[in-house]
């Protein structure tokens, strides 16, 4: 029987991102440009949960096989 | 301004009737989903058949603790933006939840492992390597369940309460149907409990900044009080050690977070690692939820109340900004919010005394129902260590070993983390890893007098845990090598590379292939895997 093709692993490389994006402070350790009241540090955190989310439902779909 | 603890009848009524609600349902789940309770595998895992949607809220129930509710949003009244890494820590968790986990799942679907250091005892076969592993997370899970008491204490006392009698009560009623029940009562009542949570950071994000004239003037009042806090706190991390304290408590955090014993035994619960996967995806919201929950702390800061201690600081903005019914509401949120994790705590704890103390030292052809029922009087010791923890000695000193436990719970990572990619690192290497982590962390804790959780070396400011975890590996690596190179090195190994592989990954089971499997499914033993066909 033929073997489905297994899915890249490369995939995975993909969660890589949020760890680059949050524990690096000096990315984000600035008040300006605010949106809605809060300044760029808490709302550029905030932000990452929908897209670290998003990444790892990417990923998750990817992979399944 | 401070906010007066008088006692409030409309909210002791409102918080009881729900504290009744969730009782009754912790009782009723022992018939949801019906097993034999008298299999550990049934009774602590609720027989590894939840699916994504009750994972989503059991693990939620179970990270999310009624602690962090009270105490994240303290650490950023008190400090400012430091207290915030809780939310990079619970961003970042998942990746790693779903890298590593589902591995764990599957492997212990196959072997039959209930707790981790069934797998580090399988994975090395090395009964001291397995026994360091369960009594770290013995040790690390205990204080943690007192903090869960700790919770409970606080919104009692918002309301008046005071004493010990109600936490007594309350853990008795705790006792009792976690007994009964097992994981199906947290798993039940997280429903209701993420549910009042959920209610009540929506209307407290809407409401209270509506009063507060905005978001903008909540942070920019934060922004000029916090410099004058002693000592001086800041809106936004500027030195460069602070945002190595930073960047390392959430990476640290995150690391140990899944290698608690409670987080694994809610993972290990789900019905397959697409489960595990699924929820790795969905689970971040509750981190927003959190995020929002730490905002608390500013929000009591720009109201100008002054809390007797900053864990009153959520309390007492709930009771100076809600009516009486809806503090009922949101403080029964809180203290089930404590019942969950803390009963999911002493079944993992009940788990590892009974799998890798009981059945390794003293009774190692112990029955199913031997097992189960050791697990079910474990989980009572749990909870009245946990109680007398609280009730004796100053909560400082449950705060102080909980930070601690993080720290120890790193210890185990090379076992049970590393150990599922590779069989290389020798238990021995690993065993004297363990006890200088343990040690060297322990120091800078009492070093520091428990002030802080970051230490200094080489001029690096960073999370006590990793600098432990780093002289951890780096000893348990260079012995290895030694070891290896002298030909004394060791490969039991229980497991084989195809109890890591899903088979069916889409969560459908196949019918069993040998009656041994069908046996494996039905009773939960460890069995030798049939041979996968390679066509």
């Amino acid at each position: 029987m033929e073997e489905r093709r297994r899915p890249s692993r490369w995939w995975y490389a993909l969660l890589v991102l949020p760890f680059v994006g949050l524990l690096y402070p000096p990315l984000y350790t600035r008040h300006d440009p605010e949106l809605f009241g809060f300044p760029f540090f808490y709302w550029y955190q905030f932000l990452w949960v929908p897209v670290a989310a998003l990444l790892t439902w990417t990923v998750y779909r990817a992979l399944r096989r | 301004m401070t906010v007066e603890h008088n006692t409030d009848a409309v909210a002791l009524v409102v918080f009881t009737l729900l504290f009744v609600l969730v009782t009754g349902l912790g009782f009723v789940a022992a018939r949801w989903r019906r097993g034999d309770l008298d299999h550990l595998h049934e009774w602590g895992l609720g027989g590894r058949r939840f699916g994504t949607v009750v994972t989503w809220f059991l693990l939620g129930g179970d990270l999310y603790t009624a602690y962090t509710f009270i105490a994240v949003p303290a650490l950023v009244f008190g400090v400012g933006a430091q207290g915030f890494f809780a939310l990079p820590y619970t961003i970042i968790v998942y990746p790693l939840v779903f890298i590593a986990v589902p591995r764990l799942w599957v492997v212990a679907h196959r072997r039959g492992y209930v707790t981790p250091a069934d797998f580090v005892r399988g994975r090395f076969g090395s009964r001291p390597m397995a026994t360091v592993v369960a009594l770290t997370g013995l040790l690390a899970t205990m204080p943690y369940i007192a903090l869960q008491l700790v919770g409970i204490k606080v919104v009692l006392g918002a309301m008046g309460i005071h004493g010990d009698w109600p936490l007594i009560i309350a853990f008795a009623i705790l006792a009792a149907y976690t007994y009964q029940s097992g994981l199906r009562a947290p798993a039940l009542i997280a429903i209701v409990k993420d549910l009042l949570i959920y209610l009540t950071v929506l209307v407290a994000i809407i409401y209270i900044p509506s009063k507060l004239g905005g978001f903008g003037n909540i942070f920019d009042a934060a922004g000029k009080a916090l410099p004058e806090k002693d000592p001086p706190g800041a809106l936004i991390p500027g030195k460069t050690d602070a945002q190595w304290a930073y960047a390392s408590l959430a990476l640290g955090s995150a690391m140990a977070l899944f290698l608690y014993p409670h987080a694994l035994t809610g993972a290990l619960s789900s019905q397959s690692a697409n489960t595990v996967r699924r929820n790795a995806a969905i689970l971040p919201a509750y981190s927003l939820v959190l995020g929002l929950i730490a905002l608390f702390g500013y929000m009591t800061i720009a109201a100008g109340i002054k809390p007797a201690s900053p864990n009153d600081a959520v309390p007492d903005l709930f009771l100076h900004y809600f009516p009486s019914w809806f503090a009922g509401v949101a403080f029964a949120a809180i203290a089930i919010g404590a019942l969950v994790p803390a009963a999911v705590m002493s079944i993992a704890a009940a788990n590892l005394f009974t799998r890798n103390i009981y059945r390794e030292f003293f009774k190692p052809d112990a029955t199913a129902r031997e097992e189960s029922s050791v697990a079910k009087i474990a989980s009572l010791f749990v909870k009245v260590g946990a109680l007398l923890f609280v009730i004796v000695l100053p909560t400082k000193y449950a705060i102080d070993l909980q930070l601690l436990g993080g720290v120890w719970i790193l210890q185990t990572l090379p076992a049970v983390a590393i150990g599922l990619y590779t069989r290389w690192l020798d238990a021995r290497a690993m065993l004297i890893g363990w006890a200088a982590g343990m040690a060297v962390g322990t120091w800078m804790a009492v070093d520091l007098e428990f002030k802080g959780s970051v230490y200094k070396v080489f001029g690096i400011n960073a999370y006590e845990g990793l600098w432990a975890l780093a002289l951890d590996l780096a000893i348990a690596v260079v012995l290895t090598a030694i070891l290896r190179a002298a030909h004394m090195g060791d490969s039991a190994d229980e497991t084989v590379d195809d109890d890591y592989e899903e088979i069916e990954p889409t969560g459908v089971e196949p019918l069993p292939a040998t009656p041994e499997q069908a046996r494996f499914r039905r009773e939960g033993e460890p069995v030798t895997p049939p041979e996968r066909s390679r066509d």
